[in-house]
């Protein structure tokens, strides 16, 4: 009888659960959505919880669940530039515990119920926990990178044979769990899992370290699929529909994701894993012989103002200086001296999908001013001025004109078609990617030189204080 | 057929609970597994650009329903070493829950359509 609440608590937590997702398709919904997360989460915990057959140790229990609120409640007030670490730190946490599960669920079996450790059994959970240890090592160095951890290489880190190593580590890895399918229960079986597990989180490094920052985004998101199939991998294992649908339903999110920064990137799965972006371009020796045309804040804020639309292209530089509040100031006083504002959001500007939205929407933009890449594009040479704020690579040309160029290819926002362009730039260094760009170099170009922050207040101080 | 699949489902989580599920019913779990991948898809290629960021968020919480597993070996009548593990995994997996659907929600709060005339 109890099993049987148990498993309708379930299947009401899956419906719940897939609603969430469903509810986030419209912004105006999508609080309605945490909601019926929560309450799924509320009663999944409940129904496993109140199982007095099974659990008997109510104080272990309560005390872990006040320890993951104490942890968990601080990491959800983080300030808005600092998500993309915090989601790289929760990929981690997931993949934590489903390698943790999966470890209790092995010596539990070896100990106690050897008949358990059938082929399938063992390969669901040898899968759980060689996901989950590689996204718990592969998300902390994530992190770690994007929080800017001083001991962490920003720069992907390549040798020669890199990806020979790790295909060699792979098949170690089929090795060792194939002998250890075949045999569970085999003399040196608890040595051979510590074995596994080590190179799982080995693993995890050695998978993050070539990829640079531009690449962030899908990495996350690939990492967020990780999670996802971890959980459905102890689905499995534990012989729970509840964790497969759950996990399922996270693994697939993050795989869209994925194939949506690939796209927006033009690159593949493969390419962006193993093929070491941002490395040494030949293209630095072309840019010599160009020249910058720097203005100062008044001349620019002087174009502003007498433009009719604007778009503003932000990107990572925003995010790193938190130029957002005075990004919405700059909005708030074009608009009201009649200027069209609009701002166009790629995929990939930032470091995980959606970064830019939320930091303007934390700013107070009205989410209809936000345009993606492909809508605005047709609008572009109608556009009086773009405003670059701190993006690089998804404004660069050469990603038309340059075939030599390893963004070739990659959509991006056509700045170069506006009537004229005003870039702000922390300095003459190139982006992230390490890639020349051309944009800068054009006539119709004006470089405004500095951090995102102070530029666009001073723009903000040109147009206000303008009187006259 | 699913009558059966439903009893054994039942049987076996009744006669043992979940940490001792005497046989996995590989077939029905995999149809589970593929379905709800499917959904998944089909429900997520229909977020909105905008919210991608809360999405991450908010499928991270819900992913961290590997706290269900991790109570039942935590709870369970099981060596305190295994319980240990599901000590860690389930502060972990709450530590997910709680920050992913709360950040979830503070972001969400801020997407406003138009803002209130000053």
């Amino acid at each position: 009888m109890s099993a049987n609440i148990t498993q309708l608590a379930y299947l009401i937590a899956t419906a719940l659960f897939i609603l969430a997702l469903h509810w986030m398709n419209d912004p105006k919904t999508a609080r309605k959505g945490v909601m019926s997360g929560v309450v799924g989460m509320t009663l999944a915990i409940a129904a496993t919880w109140i199982q007095p057959d099974i659990i008997i140790h109510h104080g272990w229990i309560l005390a872990a669940v006040l320890l993951g609120i104490g942890i968990g409640y601080p990491l959800a007030l983080v300030p808005l530039t600092a998500v993309p670490q915090r989601t790289a730190l929760s990929h981690a946490f997931g993949g934590l515990a489903a390698s943790l599960v999966g470890a209790a669920e092995f010596f539990h079996w070896l100990h106690a119920a050897p008949q358990e450790m059938t082929t399938f059994n063992m390969v669901a959970l040898l899968a759980e926990v060689g996901l989950g240890g590689l996204t718990v090592t592969g998300s902390l160095m994530a992190a770690g990178k994007l929080q800017g951890v001083s001991w962490i290489p920003q720069r992907p880190v390549t040798y020669p044979g890199q990806n020979f190593v790790n295909l060699l580590l792979l098949l170690l890895a089929i090795g060792l769990g194939a002998a250890l399918v075949h045999d569970p229960s085999q003399a040196y079986a608890a040595w051979i899992f510590a074995g596994l597990v080590s190179i799982a989180l080995l693993f995890g490094v050695l998978l993050i370290i070539p990829i640079g920052g531009a690449d962030m985004p899908t990495v996350i998101s690939i990492l967020n699929s990780y999670a996802g199939l971890s959980a459905v991998a102890m689905g499995f294992v534990l012989n729970n529909k509840l964790l497969i649908t759950a996990g399922a339903l996270d693994g697939s999110s993050g795989l869209i994701l994925s194939i949506v920064m690939c796209k927006a990137m033009n690159r593949s799965f493969f390419n962006v894993l193993f093929g070491a972006f941002g490395q040494v371009q030949a293209s630095t020796a072309s840019a010599e012989g160009k020249t910058y045309k720097a203005e100062t804040a008044e001349g620019a804020a002087q174009l502003l103002e007498q433009a009719s639309l604007v778009v503003i292209v932000p990107g990572y530089g925003m995010a790193v200086s938190q130029a957002q509040h005075k990004v919405r100031e700059l909005y708030d006083q074009l608009t009201k001296k009649g200027v069209t504002v609009k701002f166009a959001i790629h995929p990939v500007a930032g470091r995980m999908p959606g970064h830019m939205n939320v930091l303007l929407a934390e700013a107070e933009i009205p989410y209809e001013a936000l345009v993606e890449a492909d809508e605005i594009n047709p609008d572009m040479p109608q556009a009086d001025v773009v405003l670059v704020v701190g993006a690089n690579d998804v404004v660069n040309p050469a990603a038309h004109t340059d075939k030599s160029s390893p963004i070739y290819g990659m959509p991006i926002i056509n700045a170069d078609k506006a009537r004229t362009v005003l870039a702000i730039k922390r300095s003459k260094n190139p982006g992230f990617a390490g890639i020349e760009n051309d944009l800068y170099y054009l006539d119709k170009t004006w470089m405004l030189f500095g951090d995102a922050k102070a530029v666009v207040g001073e723009l903000v101080k040109n147009l206000s204080g303008a009187g006259h | 057929m699913t009558d059966q699949v439903l009893a054994l489902t039942q049987t076996a989580a009744a006669a043992a609970g979940a940490v001792e599920a005497a046989k996995t019913d590989l077939w029905p779990l995999l149809f589970v597994f593929l379905l709800s991948t499917f959904i998944g898809v089909g429900v997520v290629s229909r977020v909105s650009r905008l919210l991608h960021t809360p999405l991450m968020s908010l499928t991270n919480a819900i992913s961290a329903i590997a706290v269900v597993g991790a109570i039942i070996f935590t709870g369970s009548e099981l060596p305190p070493e295994q319980r240990v593990l599901g000590f860690i995994a389930l502060a972990a997996s709450m530590t997910n829950i709680v920050s992913g659907f709360f950040i979830t929600d503070r972001m969400l709060k801020m997407f406003k359509e138009k803002r209130d005339q000053k």
